[in-house]
């Protein structure tokens, strides 16, 4: 067990390491009267093909977000019940690569960690109980079916990636999930659900030798710390098509537009990806470019523009999306301003000020809880040290930035997807 | 450890500084409060977009971000509220607190300077707004209005709260209408800007390290050259007890979709924030529809999979209820059965008492927790301040630990089914 200061950010993290292969960290802030446990498994929708006591296994699109839905039923009930009914807030999210598990709580946390801890560890489906959701999922792919960012932001990954499992929705179809049976879910919970390919990452009022003693009174005394996944070929460095276009019930167009970058090795090259690849994103149309106040003043973007940099495994990106009356026009302003910045390297001024404004950004984010958790255990799975930030930050200099805008942001890298609005809605 | 403060800087002018260490970041809002109109909506709604486009020193959108910036990337966001029949317009900014600066930077004097400008110093021509501005934040605008047909959920709440309310400010959204929004011009806007200036309340709201006279200090400074000439209009509350006719009116619209979206309005008999049984009526939403433990969440969604969600949520300042949940077009009837049903139950006391308690729990946690949010904190605040209030979430934990069994099925029991809003797909 360790305890580590990070006097810059004000943080003090405590760490230890089970003999089962899972790795706790808390966060101990006594002056709040919540507290916050995340526990996460490194399984997301794209690791669909791994292997599992030397057999290769392939799982249909969607099982890990099933399996998020199905693991709160227990053999007496459902515990996301059980932490209601403790005042708790409990929920739980299927990511790219990670699913969370976590709740937040004022009162009765150890009896919370334990239900949390039990009920993600402990699998009990039936082949009735695997029908119903069948149902209820059905619904919920629906919903996300009829939502234009969801469709756009998928529409950029097909554009950008020609296999890769990233651009498979991670809730799957309604014809995948109807292949999922409770066999499958045993499977895939053998395999990542183990103490081995976890992490539980815990902030707030809270004692961390009770969290340690829970973890080891409730979870398995074995895990398997190594699961091989296979996604396929490593992907071409250029987009698998330039464009991708669909019509859907919307006001006004709505666009992604992304780079592909180089996928990023793990350890603190990862977070220092991720800065640049943030930077990046600020410098050539972030909200104080001159870029983006011409865009904004043309009526090409407006407040609904986002931005930001991925990585997930064998790939990452950067995209830029929102609401635009013609989203060619905002693909051929950045290439032109990248084309310039090629020429004339970036301001000086504009740079010193956003790296100013983006590790304040970082440092006010670490008043969430849940973002100093998913950030843990993020971090964790990358092998990077969350709390190091403001030193792999600090490192980077103008010519890095100037490097991968350079590098990634190319015409062959791009890939724009558009949903256009239906014409009975135009 | 917590200190809250509230005091008048200038006349109608009030401050609440909630003094804490418990954040990294300082949290900083002014709030205009207007009556919701639906003459006025659309120009108050676009006013905070147009004052954030720029100031007299920052005369466009990529000085003021590169002045936040360098203020640690602090922001100044536009916020249109509406707090019951109370329109509030203006900024919410956050910034870093002074001890993570790189530098021996007063972050709070500065930001707190900047919003002054923001919300006083605007960049003009020909003695009103820069047109450009307004036409661009106007088109903004009306494709945000347009915009809120998206996202099918809150689109079918957002009807059902025009087609329930359509005789009261309530049925007006925080952004007016479409044909408003359009018709809006630059002198009208400025009219509207000089009028908001003289007679609006203002609220301010900090949260963050810095004692209260600091606080006071600062924004005093900042909020030098507020025209306050003219009267206060303080705006008003009405509460409609009961449903607007004998029979629950259903209304019912065909779009593109492929998930039906069931939305029910209640009238809650006068429950409401000002009311005694307020603590009594949070908890009977959490338990009726509010958390997972809900009856709406056990038995419509989970027991009987008829919908992908199902849940309730109050307006605490207008005394409604509105129930919500995503359904197969097919199971219309039983869907808005089952939700009945439920309500029944909570009425005539058939629920257990575990399932009390969670709510209960659910609802003290709520509270617990907004105290540990800087946002969540701001929004209760302003609400209290519109509503003329001081109680503290705290204070509101003592009473809701105090609801009994009868008072919840007694408030129940008030509940009045008002409109239904059925949102299916189009026929082919």
């Amino acid at each position: 067990m360790e305890t580590k200061e990070y006097t810059h950010i004000g943080e003090k993290l405590w760490h230890t390491k089970l003999d089962n292969g899972l790795h706790i960290y808390v966060d101990v802030k006594p002056e709040f009267s919540k507290s916050f446990a995340f526990f996460a498994t490194n399984y997301g929708g794209m690791d669909m093909r791994f292997q599992l006591n030397g057999a290769w296994h392939d799982t249909p699109a969607g099982v890990a977000h099933f399996l998020e839905h199905k693991m709160f039923d227990t053999k007496d009930g459902n515990a996301l019940q059980d932490l209601a009914a403790n005042g708790a807030s409990p929920n739980a999210f299927t990511s790219t690569d990670i699913t969370g598990y976590y709740f937040e709580s004022t009162e009765k946390f150890e009896e919370n960690l334990k239900i949390l801890l039990s009920f993600v560890s402990v699998p009990y489906f039936t082949p009735e109980s695997v029908a119903k959701e069948q149902g209820i999922i059905g619904q919920e792919i629906r919903m996300v079916e009829d939502d234009p960012q969801n469709q756009v932001f998928y529409g950029m990954l097909e554009a950008l990636y020609a296999h890769n499992p990233v651009r498979v929705s991670i809730a799957g179809t309604v014809e995948s999930i109807a292949k999922i049976t409770a066999d499958t879910l045993y499977d895939c919970h053998a395999a990542f659900y183990n103490p081995g390919n976890m992490t539980l990452c815990v902030c707030g009022n809270v004692d961390p030798e009770q969290v340690r003693e829970i973890a080891l009174e409730v979870l398995p005394k074995e895990g398997i710390t190594d699961i091989p996944r296979d996604y396929g070929e490593p992907e071409s460095e250029g987009a698998f098509r330039p464009e991708t276009v669909q019509s859907m019930a919307v006001s006004t167009p709505i666009f992604q537009l992304g780079w592909k970058a180089d996928p990023a090795p793990k350890g603190e090259e990862h977070m220092r990806r991720q800065f640049l690849g943030e930077l990046a994103c600020e410098a050539v149309f972030g909200t104080s470019t001159p870029l983006y106040a011409r865009l904004y003043s043309q009526g090409l973007v407006n407040q609904s523009f986002s931005y930001g940099y991925e990585a997930y495994p064998q790939c990452a990106m950067l995209t830029v999306g929102g609401e635009s009356r013609d989203p060619r026009a905002v693909r051929q302003a950045i290439a032109d301003e990248v084309a310039r910045i090629r020429r004339e390297g970036l301001d000086p001024t504009l740079f010193g000020r956003i790296k100013k404004g983006v590790y304040g950004a970082k440092v006010r984010a670490l008043n969430s809880f849940e973002n100093i958790c998913i950030g843990l255990a993020q971090s964790h799975f990358a092998g990077e040290e969350f709390f190091r930030f403001p030193a792999v930050f600090e490192n980077i200099g103008k010519a890095d930035v100037e490097d991968v805008i350079r590098r990634w942001m190319t015409p062959e890298r791009t890939g724009l997807s558009i949903v256009l609005p239906k014409e009975e809605q135009a | 450890m917590t200190q809250v403060t509230h005091r008048e800087l200038l006349p109608g002018v009030r401050l609440t500084a909630v003094q804490t260490n418990k954040f990294k970041s300082n949290l900083l809002s002014v709030t205009l409060l207007a009556p919701l109109d639906a003459k006025t909506a659309s120009a108050n709604a676009l006013l905070p977009y147009v004052l954030r486009r720029g100031t007299r020193e920052h005369p466009d959108m990529e000085s003021l971000s590169a002045a936040l910036d360098e203020l640690y990337g602090g922001s100044i966001e536009p916020a249109v509220r509406k707090k019951g029949e109370a329109q509030g317009i203006g900024f919410v900014g956050s910034f870093l607190d002074d001890a993570y600066a790189l530098d021996d930077a007063h972050i709070l004097e500065q930001a707190a300077s900047l919003m002054g400008e923001v919300l006083l110093r605007p960049v003009t021509e020909d003695g009103g707004f820069k047109k450009e501005y307004v036409e661009g934040e106007r088109s903004n605008l009306v494709d945000r209005i347009q915009a809120q047909i998206n996202e099918k959920r809150s689109y079918s709440l957002l009807r059902l709260t025009q087609e329930m309310c359509a005789g009261e400010p309530y049925g007006v959204d925080r952004l007016g209408d479409e044909k408003s929004a359009a018709a809006i011009t630059a002198e009208g806007l400025w009219e509207r800007y000089q009028a908001l200036l003289a007679h609006a309340p203002v609220e301010l709201y900090y949260c963050g390290s810095a004692d209260a006279d600091r606080v006071a200090a600062a924004l005093t400074a900042a909020l030098d050259g507020l025209p306050r000439a003219g009267e206060l209009e303080e705006p008003d509350h009405s509460v409609q007890d009961n449903a607007t006719q004998d029979q629950p009116r259903l209304v019912t619209e065909s779009l593109d979709v492929t998930q039906g979206k069931l939305a029910l309005g209640f009238r809650t008999g006068g429950a409401c924030v000002w009311e005694e049984d307020y603590p009594a009526l949070l908890v009977f939403n959490a338990l009726y529809g509010g958390t997972p433990t809900s009856k709406l969440f056990l038995n419509v969604r989970e027991k009987l999979s008829l919908c992908y969600f199902a849940s309730s949520m109050l307006e605490k300042f207008k005394g409604v209820m509105l129930v919500s949940s995503g359904i197969e077009f097919g199971n219309y009837e039983k869907a808005r059965d089952e939700i009945l049903a439920q309500l029944d139950n909570c009425r005539t006391g058939a629920f257990e008492d575990w399932e009390l308690e969670g709510a209960r729990r659910a609802v003290v946690s709520a509270l617990r927790a907004t105290m540990d949010a800087q946002g969540r904190l701001e929004d209760y605040w302003l609400g209290q301040a519109v509503a003329g209030l001081e109680e503290s979430p705290q204070d509101l934990v003592d009473r809701v630990e105090a609801v009994t069994r009868e008072q919840v099925t007694a408030v129940a029991g008030k509940m009045e089914l008002d409109t239904i809003y059925f949102l299916k797909g189009k026929e082919d």
